[in-house]
């Protein structure tokens, strides 16, 4: 696999970073977001922030799916599991998710719930058939790159006429939070934003151009691998030295401005806007994230087995909320790494690998111990 | 008129035959499977005595004892099988302790159902295993559980070694300034499993790396470096193995992730289901922790062994009361590398 040791190299990184250092000389700084988890990790596993001068401050923002779960779409979940006795399907990640009762979907089957874990739609698609007797729910969560393929067993599952297969969705929007980040009152001043990779993909380019046009952040498209993520940090220097805010794109190997039309088709298909929804730390965003359209209803869990949303209050030490609107840093809550770490996390941001805590916990926190 | 042949049974059928709730039952057909079966397959005097147990000649060495349980899934993969790797798995075991080992036992857990053609495969593999590596499987016990109450075959092996006289290591004597060295390439054989279960396909297979080790830690010990530790990073890989050491010998360790050998499509498999290959798990690798001033001529003799052509120093061992594994990137950054946190792969050795 040489293409992604190309990504990763030394000298190449040495030189974006000697290049940061030289243009970054702004006494204000740079507060630059990175969107996504996948940055976030990156930045953490290949050590990034060492190569960075103190003036660029990199943000953690709230695209880690897993993260910005509230406790209580996953409580219902396990309502479906444990109540109705379905096979509920999940991604690896979210079986660690802490929600009610001290429980998670991976106790929630030690207990005798029948959850599964999942690699892919395709997955519980099988298992629905394979089961013809039980009621299989697929646990959709994440932003627009994981939309498609839950379109896409939606409507596999309508074509075979699989009755015993539904979706309990979740799929959120990257826009959506991007619009809540900037216009919190009181909230993270920024000055650019390091644009998703995959979620660009599918959507394009051009839903950031109102962040650059209205808002007047940069935002810089940047694949995952680390000299990506570095590349794009530069370029954001660049335009705030100039004083420009537009679009740029840095993963132009795989990101168009348009994007993937025939996702994107897909997912209008089946999909429609959810009036409201509630995410962790962003509160209740309008038309932030799908439901099934009508023509769908019958692979709707939420109608099929009538489970309500019902709201729950995070941790009361957990500083998720704050950490996920990049108010605050994951050192600063209290109970970062004593009573919360990945083997036993409390609040979201400590479970997948891509969340703000575990990223930092995992990678970064020789940097606390001083 | 009916001639009743004196001893006469009909042999087991190893094409079509499976495993039944009889061959563990303790009676004649369970007698017959380890006649046929084991006391053929593995061969010598202990299990030909068809004793309950192995008497021993006597020992006067320190000894070492390990035994490791097997429940890969699939049972069969590239570059081998739960068989060798049962083997090979406790001889490394053993080895790790710089010590020479001498005799196996084996215990199988069969599922009813399971064919027997399939056993004998491994039956076979765990014997051809053995003899080349020269440790005898001298006592063994089969059990038969229900259909769906096991999955084909475990197997269960214990190993019994000598320490070398004057050699003590252990995962506690690794001291500030020691140096790390790493015998070759990580991860194959997890994603050789893996890869198969996922049905990746590249254009070679991954072939796991199970091997039996002993005679490259014989080779190692021969040319008498102060060694420290000795641990092959099975389960967990590299990252947790090493995080092990630091742990119980209260120190850091400053990896280069630039020595750490990765094969391409090990790399690409990874890539793939989003694995990171210091944290899978190996068969035929071990980490050795030395004096710093020996360093060199162990590499040395490790790279003169077939086993570790591609033996490299690593890292080093650091003062760090928190006991951190950290690594400095490719990219010429810093990170930590942490204990794996939270599900465990899918059952890989
Ligand atoms: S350390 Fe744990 S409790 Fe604190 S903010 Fe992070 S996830 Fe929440």
């Amino acid at each position: 696999m040489k293409y992604v040791d190309e990504f990763r190299g030394g000298e190449l990184g040495m030189n974006i970073a000697a290049n940061i250092a030289f243009e970054a000389t702004a006494a204000s700084g740079y507060r630059l977001m990175e969107f996504c988890g996948g940055h976030t990790h990156a930045l953490s596993r290949y050590g990034i922030a060492d190569l960075l001068p103190a003036s660029v401050r990199m943000i953690h923002g709230p695209g880690c799916p897993v993260c910005v779960l509230p406790i209580g779409r996953v409580d219902q979940a396990i309502r479906l599991a444990r109540e109705h006795g379905v096979i509920l399907c999940t991604y690896a990640d979210t079986m660690r998710v802490p929600c009610s009762d001290n429980l998670t979907l991976m106790r929630a089957k030690s207990g005798g719930a029948d959850v599964r874990m999942i690699y892919s739609t395709q997955d519980a698609l099988k298992i629905a058939c394979d089961n013809p007797n039980r009621q299989v729910v697929f646990f959709a969560i994440g932003f627009e790159t994981t939309t498609p393929p839950t379109a896409v067993a939606v409507k596999q599952a309508a074509a075979e006429g699989l009755k015993n297969f539904s979706v309990l969705c979740n799929h959120v929007l990257t826009p959506a939070a991007m619009h809540a980040i900037l216009s919190v009152k009181g909230g993270v001043a920024l000055d650019g934003f390091v644009g998703p990779a995959h979620v660009s993909t599918v959507i394009g380019s051009k839903p950031y151009e109102v962040f650059a046009d209205d808002y007047g952040k940069p935002v810089v498209i940047a694949g995952f691998e680390p000299l990506d993520v570095m590349q794009a940090i530069l370029m954001l220097i660049r335009q705030i030295n100039e004083g420009r805010a537009t679009v740029e794109n840095e993963f132009t190997r795989a990101v168009t401005r348009e994007g993937n039309l025939k996702a994107q088709a897909l997912v209008e298909e089946v999909f429609e806007l959810r009036e409201v929804f509630e995410w962790r730390g962003l509160g209740s965003l309008p038309h932030s994230a799908l439901k099934l359209r009508p023509a769908f209803a019958e692979f709707d869990a939420e109608l099929k087995f009538s489970i309500d949303y019902v709201a729950v209050r995070d941790h009361k030490a957990c500083e998720c909320a704050a950490i996920l609107r990049g108010e605050k840093r994951p050192q600063e809550c209290k109970i970062f790494g004593t009573v919360c770490t990945p083997d036993n996390p409390i609040g979201s941001c400590m479970v997948s690998s891509e969340g703000a805590c575990a990223a930092h916990y995992s990678y970064g926190r020789f940097r606390d111990a001083a | 008129m009916n001639i009743v042949k004196p001893n006469y049974s009909r042999p087991l059928d190893f094409k079509q035959g499976q495993v039944d709730m009889a061959h563990g039952s303790g009676g004649r057909a369970m007698a017959q499977l380890i006649a046929e079966l084991f006391i053929t397959g593995f061969d010598n005097a202990y299990l030909a005595q068809g004793n309950d147990g192995a008497l021993l000649p006597i020992i006067t060495e320190r000894l070492v004892m390990s035994c490791d349980g097997h429940v890969v899934s699939p049972l069969f993969f590239a570059g081998g099988d739960i068989g060798c790797l049962s083997v090979h798995g406790t001889i490394n075991d053993v080895a790790m302790m710089g010590a020479r080992p001498l005799y196996l036992t084996a215990s199988f857990i069969l599922e009813e159902g399971f064919p027997l053609a399939d056993l004998k495969r491994i039956v076979l593999s765990m014997a051809t295993a053995a003899r080349l590596a020269g440790v005898p499987i001298i006592t063994g016990d089969t059990k038969v559980v229900e259909r769906g109450k096991g999955d084909g075959v475990f197997i269960t092996t214990t190993g019994v070694g000598v320490a070398r006289e004057g050699i003590t290591l252990s995962g506690d004597l690794a001291q500030p300034g020691d140096i790390i060295l790493l015998s070759g390439t990580i991860g194959d054989h997890g994603m050789a499993v893996l890869s198969q279960r996922e049905n990746l396909t590249f254009d070679a297979p991954i072939m796991s790396d199970t091997a039996a080790l002993h005679g490259l830690v014989a080779a190692m010990l021969d040319s008498e470096v102060r060694l420290r530790v000795l641990r092959d990073p099975t389960r967990g890989g590299l990252a947790t193995t090493l995080n092990e050491i630091a742990k119980q010998s209260g120190v850091g360790m400053m990896l280069h992730e630039s020595a750490i050998a990765v094969n391409q499509p090990v790399e690409a498999a990874c890539e793939f289901l989003g694995l990171d290959p210091l944290y899978v798990a190996n068969e035929g690798k071990l980490v050795a922790i030395c004096a710093p001033e020996d360093a060199g001529r162990l590499l040395e003799v490790m790279r003169a062994h077939p086993l570790a052509r591609e033996a490299a120093i690593i890292g080093e061992i650091t003062e760090d009361a928190h006991g951190f594994v950290q690594m400095t990137t490719k990219l010429g950054g810093r990170r930590i590398v942490d204990w794996l946190a939270g599900e465990q792969l899918p059952r890989i050795c």
